[in-house]
């Protein structure tokens, strides 16, 4: 019962820390780009006011894809927290994601059908390095439940140096941030107009913008296992990963789908499936 | 024992009768009845023989090894006036080969006239049965309504239905044979029954009947040298052991007999169609829609692995073992990069299989019972789903008269059954909690345990599915215009074998735990003495995942309420409510989307060349280290 009450405590937790992060996010990238920036608690007054806009939609049916999308996101969100198997975390974000995708294409309209496809090569650049990373820290301590890889005694970064390099390098997908913000982008010089999201309003698009919350909550959280042994280092990691990427989102231009995929997919095999590779021999 | 016989000599009476009728309504008749007994055979196999240990049966008369070495010949004669007359003087050598040497082994074992334990029935048998009666009967039902529109559509091929069905139960029978027969001499002729079936089936007169008869004749090659291992091996093995029954294979000892297994195993790989041999699967696309769902998904392909799997205990950890792993897994790969280019449907379909099998294969190479169960469950879950998504890609075919994915936009409005159908079959093959999924977790496990190296071949394969399949889906929901509801005029005889398939994906993975313990475990049991133990907490967590989407179809009772309808976004230009806008110089236009396919990324010469280069590597080196 105290198990399950610390879960729902985080579970409630996470969209508010999610949304303050990505306050934070855009006041920091306002100042990086000389502007005075939005309060911190913009994100929260956003998704309210969307909350009580109209709900405007091409296919009458394209919202509940994304009721779905936001469902599976949260049953993520309870997984990892409840501190279960990593793989099913992986799986049920990658089911999250397809509901996303599929309401996209289900909007039928040109741009987010664009932006799904863009989104559906861009989930495709990113897996790899996920699983690689739960299959690395597997081999370290010996299982895949977030619980035992947590409280393993020694930072697993020392073990897993490649696979946090391609964990990182894969981020700005999962964060949707330049040079990866292919499918849909948080800046004004998208050439998808708003991609992915383009033909989603109201309820919808307050229910995407919670999903991505939790997403940058998840992804945190998944780099603080790197370097859980610590918990105060492990926080202070992610939270830098996480400006560096806003650093790397402002400083670099968006990058072609050859070259997203092309770039993910050589960093993760071979520095991640490297890592493993080494690791896999010095065990023997 | 009579059942065994009547799965095996039932569908040859039924091919015999269908021969000779005529009349399309009896025919039809005749049909549904010989799929109902047979998958009601099946089904009382399984009742019957479940609590048993292993079963061996001693046929005690020498006619049944009599009767097939003179179809051999027979065959074998056939054979190699079709090379002859075709000029595919490959298929003439290879035959001949194989005849020589069955004609010395069959007959120095009618000579020796020892009792035989020819057919048995163990755990792995009844689900191949299983799956064999029902999927392959499902199909023979389909297979009634389609070929009659076939040739409605096709007025100017010969209408050679009967000989059509004839193959189609004779092919059947050979599957159950094969299965069911523990002579090794037995398997082999069911196993040559398949490679002749597969041959008429695949050229069964096309559209094109040039292309037909090479994709047929291709096929019939590469099986023949599959066949030809087959042979060798058990001349190998009769000539050391003096025996020619599988389960003495078992308890030989190891290293002295690796290299039948490792031959037997070549002419499981090729018949599995893994790389370097895929392409002969890729020509039976050519054949109507029913014969490359018999072949792909419920029968032959699967006969591959099920060789594989039954040597599994002299694969695990084995130097032979490793090597056919590595060749499943790169196969997986390189199957599943290949199909992301692909917009033919049926071209996705048959390379999702030949990765699948791949996956089969990786894990039989493994041999541990972990990797058992995943390979035992990825069989049963591919078998139903891939053979109702080629049921659906049949019938959207017929409708649509293309089986481009670019052409299925709009499905869910113009076939809203056959297109959900099509979705269930897509989610299953690669969506949690859907069958594939928790078989690719499980592989995944094991592959950790095993060799973590292994993983990076799944890790990245199963990214590239994610691709097309998601793709695929997306394409199915999107909506043009308004089109019309096309689904009026497909009749009951189709509509039932889809129903049920669908039906049975949704209940293979509602039932999971279920199909673990019941057909599953105890193969493994059996094979090693103890069970696997899958984390219960897992199931319980994959369970209500399942529910979650379960509760999606729910989810559409009351949409459509608290929106409002507007059109699309197009630049502020839109032209009327549809997806008409005004371009640039302010003519009206329509919008048009179309799918990314990186065909020059991901090509599928280079792939292909590269791929069967590296696994023919594999192969030699396979045979390599079971020879030494």
């Amino acid at each position: 019962m105290n198990n399950l009450s610390k879960v729902l405590l985080y579970l409630a937790l996470s969209p508010l820390a999610g949304g303050l992060i990505y306050g934070l996010d855009r006041k920091f990238t306002a100042r990086l780009q000389g502007r005075v920036g939005p309060p911190i608690w913009q994100p929260y007054l956003d998704v309210l006011k969307l909350f009580h806009k109209e709900t405007l939609v091409v296919r009458k049916s394209q919202n509940i894809y994304i009721m779905f999308y936001l469902i599976f996101m949260i049953f993520s969100a309870v997984l990892f927290f409840a501190g279960e198997n990593l793989l099913l975390v992986i799986f049920a974000l990658t089911i999250a994601g397809v509901f996303f995708v599929l309401g996209a294409f289900k909007a039928s309209s040109p741009y987010s059908f664009t932006g799904a496809q863009r989104e559906v090569i861009q989930m495709m650049s990113s897996e790899p390095a996920l699983f690689l990373s739960a299959i690395g820290m597997y081999m370290i301590t010996g299982s895949f439940y977030i619980s035992r890889i947590a409280s393993f005694g020694e930072p697993l970064a020392l073990y897993l140096p490649g696979l946090l390099f391609s964990f990182i390098y894969i981020l700005p997908i999962k964060f949707r941030k330049s040079p990866f913000d292919l499918s849909t982008s948080s800046h004004a010089h998208q050439e998808l107009v708003k991609g992915l999201t383009t033909d989603f309003s109201g309820r919808a698009l307050a229910m995407i913008e919670i999903g991505h919350w939790l997403e940058i909550i998840l992804m945190l959280g998944f780099s603080w296992l790197f370097f859980a042994a610590n918990i105060f280092l492990g926080a202070g990691v992610s939270l830098l990963i996480y400006f560096f990427t806003v650093l790397v989102d402002n400083t670099f231009a968006r990058l072609k789908w050859q070259m997203t995929l092309g770039s993910c997919w050589l960093v993760t095999f071979i520095l991640g499936a490297g890592n493993i590779v080494v690791l896999h021999l010095i065990k023997r | 024992m009579y059942l065994i016989i009547f799965l095996i000599v039932f569908p040859v009476f039924i091919a015999i009768v269908l021969l000779s009728v005529k009349n399309d309504r009896i025919k039809s008749c005749i049909i549904q009845a010989a799929a109902l007994l047979i998958s009601l055979g099946a089904v009382m196999l399984f009742v019957l023989s479940y609590h048993h240990d292993i079963q061996y049966y001693t046929i005690r008369t020498s006619i049944p090894d009599k009767a097939m070495f003179v179809f051999e010949l027979l065959l074998a004669a056939y054979m190699f006036y079709l090379g002859l007359r075709f000029k595919k003087y490959r298929v003439s050598i290879l035959i001949s080969a194989q005849a020589l040497i069955m004609i010395f082994l069959r007959s120095s074992v009618l000579k020796r006239a020892s009792l035989i334990d020819s057919l048995f029935i163990d755990k792995l048998t009844i689900i191949m049965s299983l799956i064999i009666g029902l999927v392959g009967s499902l199909i023979a039902v389909y297979s009634i309504a389609y070929m009659r529109d076939y040739h409605a559509l096709y007025k100017g091929l010969k209408d050679n239905r009967r000989f059509y069905f004839f193959v189609i139960f004779i092919f059947l029978s050979a599957m159950f044979g094969l299965v069911l027969s523990n002579s090794l001499l037995w398997i082999y002729f069911f196993w040559e029954i398949t490679t002749l079936s597969s041959f008429f089936l695949i050229g069964y007169s096309n559209i094109n009947a040039r292309e037909a008869r090479r994709n047929a004749f291709r096929a019939l090659e590469v099986n023949l040298l599959g066949g030809l291992a087959f042979a060798l091996a058990i001349f190998y093995f009769y000539s050391r052991a003096g025996t020619i029954e599988m389960d003495d294979l078992f308890t030989m000892k190891k290293a002295a007999m690796m290299l039948p297994v490792a031959l037997i195993c070549f002419a499981g790989l090729i018949k599995s169609a893994q790389l370097p041999f895929s392409s002969w699967l890729l020509g039976a696309m050519a054949a109507p829609t029913p014969v490359s769902a018999l072949l792909h998904s419920s029968t032959m392909v699967k006969a591959g692995v099920y060789i594989i799997l039954r040597f599994v205990l002299m694969l695990q950890s084995s130097q032979l073992g490793f090597f056919i792993s590595l060749i499943g897994g790169f196969t997986f790969l390189t199957a599943s990069f290949i199909a992301i280019p692909q917009s033919d449907s049926k071209k996705v379909l048959a390379y999702s299989t030949i990765a699948n099998l791949g996956l089969i294969a990786l894990c039989a190479g493994i041999g541990t019972c972990e990797a058992v169960w995943a390979a035992a469950l990825l069989i049963i879950f591919h078998a139903i789903t891939k053979s109702l998504l080629f049921l659906c890609v049949g019938v959207i075919q017929d409708k649509l008269n293309s089986r481009d994915i670019e052409d299925m936009s709009g499905l869910i409005v113009t076939m809203p059954k056959i297109s959900i159908m099509v979705q269930v079959g897509i989610a299953g093959m690669f969506l949690a909690p859907f069958g594939m999924l928790i078989s690719k977790w499980a592989v995944l496990r094991v592959m950790v345990d095993y060799n973590p190296v292994f993983s990076i071949f799944i890790v990245f394969g199963s990214a590239a599915m994610i691709f097309f399949w998601v793709k695929w889906l997306g394409m199915l929901i999107v909506v043009k215009g308004e089109p019309q509801n096309m689904e009026k005029g497909i009749g009951s005889v189709i509509w039932g074998p889809l129903f049920i398939l669908t039906a049975l994906t949704i209940a293979s993975v509602a039932f999971l735990p279920v199909i673990s313990k019941v057909l599953i475990e105890p193969i493994i049991l059996e094979i090693y003495g103890q069970t696997v133990d899958i984390s219960h907490s897992n199931i319980i967590i994959m369970f209500t995942m399942m529910g979650l989407i379960m509760l999606f179809p729910l989810a559409f009772l009351g949409h459509g309420r608290w929106v409002k309808v507007v059109g699309p976004y197009l630049g502020g230009a839109n032209a009327g409510e549809g997806g008409a806008f005004y371009a640039s110089l302010g003519q009206v236009k329509n919008m048009e989307m179309k799918s990314y396919y990186p065909e020059k990324y991901f090509s599928e010469t280079v792939l292909f060349r590269i791929g069967a280069a590296i696994a023919l590597v594999l192969i030699l080196a396979m045979f390599a280290v079971a020879a030494l």
